[in-house]
């Protein structure tokens, strides 16, 4: 039961066979709705990870959609610089509606 | 379907970006602590220490493991089911159960490790998966019993996982919880149908497997508290939110009324309502046994390591052809 150790895969050009590429998964639950990040599989090429997160993740009618992208194409934001990188948006208070105060026979705006 | 996590020699070598000093930075470890302690979620690329990163690992590959291993104990029986009906349920869960080890191993890859280091763990048998899958279903109920009971105390381990503070594993497990339902009730059906229209020897053929299988439904919220040392790092680390013993409690006290309801006893003469705590007495567990399971001396743990193995070496073509055809793709593509 040592074989997978034994034998090691390899490509057409005899380099070592690295796993499938890993894919991020977005599903649109319905018409209507934005396509939401679910999770991410590994496959092959885009078509293949389409059916593999049909298969994953959409098993009871949980999309109308699927968005696959590769892992490595998502660039994001850096975790170490959320204060920094967000804080323009901290002292600006007046962009929230209930900065203002409206007298109240106004009723609801 | 879930196990404790147990602790036993490391079975995965973190990826070079794990390799830091044990000695945390202490800023940062105080801005860590102050998430925890508010109850907060840390995700893949926040910060986190060491110890945190390596408990994560462990706990989601095993537990990956087990949903994987698990396929094997039911799928003997996808043949055999005794209706189109039954075999249509039984695939569909063992499909289920394929898709929950997939979205723990997801989990566990956004902590550093590869994929392969972990099946790589599992087939050389350096990690563990749930000791439950080490005993054989030798009759149509122990299928029943298994979606009834295995997967019951499943769910009363993984509901609070669902409040985990590593956001992926959270997440994972919330859409597990979301199916596990589906197989504790196709399993009490199955049972309910034989206990209620069965034969004699089909109402003796689900008692036997309740009998054989109750034991090691308790044991699977792992050892009691005061031998789980590393139950309260767990919980101090938000991974862990309810001790073992009081898991098993739960599961003892939602368990005994259905099986009234199902018309059969648990083989446990110590069993008794206690009316002052409120709960179930229930007798002692053999530890002993559990152990020589865990560590590799149960009814099938070569067996199931062998068709785990067997499998990932007869996909190996399936795995090779399917990126071969990628990049014979990729080159039309440019050519064209």
């Amino acid at each position: 039961m040592t074989a997978s150790n034994d034998k090691k895969a390899t490509d057409a050009q005899g380099a070592p066979l690295a796993e499938w590429p890993l894919w991020e998964i977005f599903v649109r639950s319905k018409q209507g709705l934005e396509h939401k990040h679910c999770g991410s599989l590994h496959a092959s090429d885009a078509q293949h990870a389409l059916q593999m997160a049909r298969d994953v993740y959409t098993r009871r009618q949980e999309g109308v959609s699927i968005w696959v992208i590769p892992s490595n194409a998502i660039t994001a934001s850096s975790p170490d610089d959320k204060g920094a990188f967000f804080d323009p948006a901290n002292d600006k208070i007046y962009r929230h509606p209930t900065f203002y105060t409206i007298p109240d026979e106004v009723g609801h705006m | 379907m879930y196990t404790q996590s147990f602790i036993t020699a490391d079975p995965i070598k973190p990826t070079a970006s794990a390799q830091v000093s044990p000695i945390e930075p202490a800023d940062l470890m105080a801005a860590f602590d102050r998430v925890i302690d508010a109850d907060g979620r840390i995700e893949p690329q926040d910060w986190m220490p060491q110890a945190y990163r390596k408990t994560l690992v462990r706990q989601i590959s095993q537990h990956a493991h087990s949903e994987i291993v698990g396929m094997l104990p039911e799928g003997n029986w996808i043949s055999r089911a005794p209706s189109l009906k039954r075999k249509a349920i039984l695939l569909a869960k063992v499909q289920d159960e394929a898709g929950h080890g997939l979205y723990l191993y997801s989990a566990a890859e956004t902590l550093g490790v590869s994929r392969d280091s972990m099946l790589d763990a599992l087939h050389t048998g350096r990690a563990k998966y749930s000791s439950i899958f080490n005993y054989p279903t030798l009759t149509w109920a122990d299928v029943g019993v298994i979606g009834w009971l295995v997967d019951g105390a499943a769910i009363m381990n993984q509901i609070p996982l669902c409040r985990c503070s590593y956001g992926p594993y959270a997440r994972a497990m919330i859409r597990v919880c979301k199916e596990e339902s589906f197989h504790q009730r196709q399993g009490y059906e199955a049972l309910l149908v034989m206990m209620q229209q069965g034969t004699e020897a089909q109402k003796a053929m689900v008692q036997d497997a309740v009998n054989r299988w109750w034991w090691k439904c308790l044991a699977m919220f792992g050892p009691p508290d005061e031998d789980s040392p590393n139950s309260a790092q767990g919980m101090r680390w938000g991974i862990k939110r309810i001790s073992n013993d009081a898991l098993r409690q739960k599961f003892v006290d939602a368990t005994i009324p259905q099986a009234e309801i199902l018309g059969v006893t648990v083989p446990d003469p110590d069993l008794k309502w206690n009316d002052e705590r409120g709960h179930y007495d229930f007798g002692a567990i053999d530890w002993d046994e559990f152990w020589a399971t865990v560590n590799g001396n149960g009814p099938c743990n070569k067996e199931r390591l062998a068709t785990r193995v067997k499998a990932w070496d007869e996909g190996q073509w399936v795995r090779e052809a399917a990126v071969a055809h990628a990049q014979k793709s990729k080159k039309q593509e440019r050519a064209a």
